[in-house]
């Protein structure tokens, strides 16, 4: 495996090193390392079922939710490693947000759904507040269609406005790191669209990892990709590198199309 | 010609068919449905029937009358009124919150291999026949309340102001608050394994980007679950309200039937049902039968208030959800 374990330019947020994941006695993923540069945008690609959504879900111990799932190696974050028992979950699921494949608006209202995430680790005036969500939608592209309904049902909006306003709620909270599923499976193309114009503006102030099963959208968005293919890292670069002139046979035939 | 039109013919007979078979259905369904309503109006005509003669004799003063005198035939409702409603209310205020416990822990905290046994014990506790846990509540946990709680709990609330005087007089074992426990048990397996059905009605993806902004297991409960599942919870307690309110066989055990009200918990009373239970096999016909009658429609009408509260707020929680 020829498996770049530094990141071209810039400095690693997150390094993952020979991470192994099993949900009970399946290895879902075997040896990955690699680095994650801060300020960028990293995609992964791979089939279904290739560990990518899985990889993901370490970076915030997600799978902490359920038994008889465990990883095991490191990720370091800030010069700590993340897999480790004493390190406190809320705070890393602080730090590094999450949006999921489908829009989960919480059950209250627009305002309460950013609020909520912000109230959890500060104590802010209600000003401030305020101040915070209108930020937050405008960050997310989705004030000037919420602002005159803040008080209305997360539910009522649509889905690609729904999923915007989950990612407003996430950064509503500040994290270093926004961890986005296929954000953009379930929605049309004009949402897609919005979305992707936003993970682009995002990536300023954000790290920002992106699992996604379209690879024009990871071609389009993304400075690094991953190729995943069962459970391990297969090849991992620079985006125009990697799509341009793939290193590995297996990462050729996927993107080209020709896989099996 | 004849062969071109014969399976156009046969096709006509069969859709002929297949509506008169739909239009069976239709009316015998039809038919079940109405002997529900058919059995509930015919219920409370016969009640109110049979309840006539009471209400014309003491009027609707036989709701807020405080007397129950046999040899004078004289009947008030009020002590039974009285007594169902405070051993219900009782039995909700101890089962709804160890029922959300149940439930949370069985959705939430539980470790797998547990959680099947568990539930299952649960779902066992809502088929034990009333009777066992009368026969248990007066023979078993009468004695230990008398002996162990309850002189404990007249020392714990001293000469505290009204509450004092919930728990005053002799500690006996049976009466009201010991109704309102072994009630409490009986409601807790309804109660909770409908809470933990609605609790596992909660998108996992829902909690999990709750969980991803940084909230803990109680932080998602209280803001995602527990919003997420307001009507399913108010419909478990509402459930868990009508079985506590018509109870009779173990209320009769343990309620100590004495038709009067005491402010003390500690006190005997009666309830709607047990006072039916009691005192329908001797009762003579006259003003003693009706009353009993009157007494079970009120109960009719209390347990159809409490369902008609209880659409009503869940009409008004979807409403301010927004949905």
């Amino acid at each position: 495996m020829s498996t770049s374990q530094t990141t071209a330019n810039g400095e690693a947020i997150l390094s993952i090193r020979d991470l192994n994941f099993y949900y009970g006695d399946f290895r879902g993923l075997t040896n990955v390392s690699l680095d994650i540069a801060k300020s960028q945008v990293t995609a992964f690609i791979g089939p279904s079922g290739c560990g990518k959504s899985t990889l993901l879900r370490t970076f915030n111990r997600m799978y902490d939710l359920y038994p008889g799932q465990r990883a095991e190696g490191q990720i370091n974050f800030h010069g700590k490693n993340l897999l480790d028992k004493k390190q406190d979950v809320n705070l890393v699921r602080a730090k590094i947000g999450m949006v999921f494949q489908k829009p989960t608006p919480f059950p209250m209202t627009i305002y309460e759904n950013i609020a909520f995430g912000v109230r959890l680790y500060e104590k802010l005036s209600s000003s401030d507040m305020d101040e915070r969500v209108e930020w937050a939608l405008r960050k997310a592209a989705i004030w000037e269609e919420t602002k005159n309904k803040l008080q209305q049902s997360g539910l009522s909006l649509s889905g690609g406005q729904q999923q915007r306003l989950c990612i407003a709620r996430t950064i509503a909270v500040k994290p270093e790191i926004v961890l986005l599923d296929e954000p953009t499976s379930a929605l049309d193309p004009i949402s897609t669209a919005k979305i992707e114009e936003l993970i682009n503006e995002l990536k300023n102030e954000y790290t920002i990892a992106i699992v996604t099963h379209n690879m024009q959208q990871a071609a389009r968005i993304s400075d690094f990709t991953a190729f995943m293919y069962l459970g391990e890292l297969i090849e991992f670069g620079n985006t125009d590198k990697l799509f341009v002139k793939p290193t590995q046979k297996q990462t050729e035939d996927y993107i080209t199309g020709r896989f099996g | 010609m004849s062969e071109a039109t014969t399976p156009v013919d046969v096709h006509a007979a069969q859709v002929r068919k297949f509506k008169l078979q739909d239009m069976f259905f239709h009316q015998v369904t039809l038919v079940f449905a109405f002997i529900v309503l058919a059995a509930l109006v015919g219920i409370l005509i016969s009640l109110a029937i049979e309840a006539m003669p009471v209400f014309r004799e003491f009027g609707l003063g036989f709701l807020w009358t405080n007397v129950w005198n046999v040899p004078e035939d004289q009947y008030g409702a009020l002590s039974a009124i009285y007594g169902t409603v405070v051993t219900s209310v009782i039995a909700l205020i101890i089962a709804v919150p160890v029922s959300f416990g149940i439930a949370l822990f069985l959705t939430e905290t539980c470790p797998v291999w547990l959680r099947r046994p568990l539930g299952t014990a649960i779902e066992l506790l809502a088929g034990v026949p009333s009777i066992i846990y009368g026969i248990w509540g007066l023979f078993v946990f009468a004695p230990l309340f008398a002996e162990h709680v309850q002189p404990y709990l007249q020392e714990l609330v001293g000469d505290t102001p009204i509450i004092s005087g919930w728990f005053a007089g002799p500690p006996i074992g049976i009466g009201i608050l010991t109704a309102g426990i072994v009630l409490s048990l009986m409601v807790i397996p309804f109660v909770a394994s409908v809470m933990r059905d609605v609790f596992e009605t909660v998108p996992p993806q829902l909690k999990e980007s709750a969980y991803g902004v940084g909230c803990t297991t109680w932080e998602v409960v209280t803001n995602i679950v527990l919003p997420y599942t307001r009507v399913g919870v108010i419909g478990g307690i509402m459930l868990g309200l009508g079985r506590a309110l018509g109870e009779t066989m173990a209320v009769t055990f343990v309620i100590g039937n004495a038709n009067r009200i005491v402010g003390s918990l500690f006190a005997p009373g009666t309830s709607i049902a047990s006072t039916l239970a009691n005192e329908f096999g001797e009762a003579d016909p006259g003003l003693h039968i009706s009353s009993l009658f009157a007494l079970g429609l009120v109960l009719f009408i209390i347990t159809f208030i409490v369902l008609a509260i209880s659409q009503w707020l869940i009409k008004r929680g979807i409403a301010k959800q927004g949905i």
